[in-house]
């Protein structure tokens, strides 16, 4: 049984503004296989946390730490931390000039597992989960993300999640800009790999939308930088009719 | 920083459609926003140097060259000798040298520049390289023993009506080297001739590369440039006959301090005949600098033609120039299709990220954009062990990258 544990975490950006506190001391501990739900309005520091936690240049840790199994993962290169078992399905999966969608895979399996997967249930695994996520085979000889809609991307994110078989995936946003199908289909995906590997996920949203087909263990509400509450599923229904604006009484929302 | 000019200035205005000033340069005028009326099929050629004026640099066919390591070839004397070669045997095909005074010479190809003029002056004999079998002949022509003396090379090839073969030119070596290639491609044969230019670092090679394809007949012609100090391979192909069909592909890798060119020009003469354009390269390191120059030109006969020209550059590094400069010119109403594209990219931040987030390496990231990036045009190729070959050539120049 793994365990994620994020401790006092503080994290900045630079803009042109100068340096920007986003992270104010987030505390946040995850066992494997229980589902968390992170959940705040826009600029509360959500995706900053997915990013950190994967690793992202962009973003200065000025303190605190992130464990998992009780090793620092803020000292691994972002590589590393794919290997020792986190993941992290975008927001804006980026376009890869040249990669098609299957030798990606393969790639990414062989970097994880440390040896390429034997060939024959490797090509069956992977059109089990394409067909699952309601993939078209010719995705495999795509160019990864390469005019995909925004639908195409999240699914290839969440058929990576089902294939990488991680101990804990952020998943940043996935929810944003489906349509209702799209969303069952790629809920479908992380619960199936939840299920299956026993995966501890930490499911980033504005919006209480996904959590009728992924549901949470505990619900953490996310302003201004850190854990402002946290709870039961109950939590999400409560934000469902009440919004963030008891939150956000005496903050200001940048 | 890259630089990708297809895109047209504002000009002057003018009656012709699409007649503007390119953007790539003032052309050979002073005066601002003049359009020269001269379609690419009219330039100015001849096998005589001295019809040239001298070349400044400036000109629009040398301003992306750097002239001043090429001056010993445009204006210097050529050691025009045969040299040694090495050839594999097969069935099929015949190699030897024939004297300058043969009818084939001149049959296709005229000089459109200086140092090409200056080659075609100074060679004692041509490289002839006759493909007669109509079961498929292969042919490998390796020359690495060329040294730095100032050269002139003059090459003839011809694949008879309804032969099929493929044609190996492998360069290696050192070089200083001015040369043209004449590629005749008769009535129904079909002929894959592929350059391959793997110089020392001190390499400087000039080469253009005159093909005619006749009714019917096809011609795949592929140039790879990795190494060398310079190289410039000029492809000028005419579609000339009913139905004939030219596949033009390039592959290039420019390190620091590198300078690969290919100005490809495809001229669909005949009607009905096909053209492809793909060149794809990859840039590294301070002074990199690639140039491709696509010119597509549909002639008033070339009724039903199809034409597609393309240039994709991939940038790995600070510090790198990749210029792209297709023109594509109509003379007919009467097209099946006619397009061009061009675009340069960077591989950056975000996608090293993306693919380490995956766990894989950095090093392996770049590995795997790269050559998934040439893999395209490198797997036309169509002959295994020099796909293989040239793949791993390829690893090699990505293994240099810190």
């Amino acid at each position: 049984m793994s365990t994620l544990e994020i401790s006092d975490l503080h994290v900045s950006v630079e803009t042109d503004q100068g340096t920007k506190h986003i992270l104010k001391g987030v505390d946040l501990t995850l066992e494997q296989g229980s589902i968390h739900a992170i959940m705040g309005p826009n600029g509360s520091g959500k995706s900053t946390l997915a990013y950190t936690i994967a690793g992202h240049p962009k973003y200065h840790v000025e303190s605190g730490s992130v464990k998992l199994d009780g090793e620092e993962v803020l000292t691994m290169t972002v590589d590393a931390r794919a290997r020792a078992g986190l993941f992290l399905a975008m927001q804006y999966p980026v376009e890869i000039p040249g990669v098609t969608v299957s030798n990606f895979l393969r790639t990414a399996k062989t970097a994880i597992d440390g040896e390429a997967p034997a060939l024959r249930g490797w090509v069956k695994e992977i059109r089990e989960s394409m067909d699952a996520l309601r993939m078209d085979k010719a995705f495999a000889e795509r160019n990864v993300n390469e005019g995909f809609s925004g639908g195409e991307k999240k699914r290839h994110e969440i058929l990576q999640l089902e294939l990488l078989k991680p101990k804990f995936a952020v998943l940043d946003e996935t929810d944003s800009g489906l349509d209702v199908d799209a969303l069952k289909i790629v809920s479908e995906g992380v619960n199936r790999a939840h299920s299956k590997t026993g995966l501890g996920v930490l499911l980033i949203t504005h919006y209480t939308r996904i959590l009728r087909y992924i549901h949470p263990d505990f619900v953490h509400v996310f302003v201004d930088g850190r854990v402002a509450e946290e709870g039961g599923p109950e939590l999400a229904d409560r934000l469902e009719n009440e919004g963030y604006d008891r939150y956000l009484t005496g903050t200001s929302v940048g | 920083m890259t630089t990708a000019t297809p895109a047209v200035s504002a000009a002057a205005p003018t009656d012709q459609h699409g007649a503007k000033a390119h953007s790539d340069g003032g052309w050979d005028s002073n005066e601002k926003g003049y359009v020269p009326v001269q379609t690419r099929s009219a330039r100015f050629t001849s096998t005589n140097p001295a019809d040239f004026a001298a070349v400044t640099g400036l000109e629009a066919e040398w301003k992306l060259s750097p002239v001043a390591l090429i001056r010993p070839l445009i204006d210097g004397e050529l050691d025009g000798s045969p040299y040694a070669y090495l050839s594999t045997e097969s069935e099929g095909v015949a190699v030897e040298w024939i004297d300058r005074t043969d009818s084939r010479i001149g049959s296709v190809g005229s000089p459109e520049e200086k140092a090409s003029a200056n080659a075609w002056a100074s060679f004692d004999k041509a490289l002839s390289v006759t493909l007669t079998g109509e079961s498929s002949a292969e042919v490998t022509i390796s020359r690495s023993g060329l040294g730095s003396t100032a050269r002139a090379g003059h090459t003839v090839i011809v694949a008879k009506a309804n032969s099929v073969g493929t044609i190996v030119l492998q360069n290696s070596g050192g070089a200083l080297l001015s040369e043209n290639v004449e590629v005749i491609v008769e009535d129904g044969a079909r002929l894959t001739l592929i350059s391959v230019q793997e110089w020392d670092d001190e390499g400087i090679h000039l080469s253009s590369q005159f093909a005619r394809v006749g009714r019917d007949a096809y011609l795949k012609h592929i140039v790879v440039s990795l190494g060398g100090k310079v190289v410039r391979v000029n492809p000028s192909v005419a579609l000339a006959g009913e139905g004939a069909d030219g596949e033009l592909f390039g592959v290039y890798f420019a390190d620091a301090g590198q300078h690969l060119e290919q100005r490809v020009y495809m001229f669909h003469e005949g009607a009905h005949t096909k053209g492809r354009v793909n060149y794809k390269g990859a840039l590294n390191g301070v002074g990199a600098h690639t140039v491709w120059v696509g010119d597509v030109l549909i002639g008033p006969a070339a009724s039903g033609t199809d034409s597609y020209e393309q240039n994709r550059n991939l940038v790995l590094s600070e510090g790198t120039r990749a210029d792209s400069i297709p023109n594509l010119e109509i003379q007919t109403g009467d097209i099946a299709g006619a397009g061009h594209a061009s675009a340069t990219g960077r591989f950056d931040d975000e996608h090293l990220f993306y693919l380490q987030a995956r766990g894989i390496p950095e090093k392996e990231a770049r590995r795997l954009v790269v050559l998934g990036f040439l893999t395209e045009v490198i797997q036309k190729i169509g002959k295994g062990d020099l796909e293989t070959r040239l793949l791993q050539a390829v690893e090699a120049e990505l293994g240099r990258i810190a």
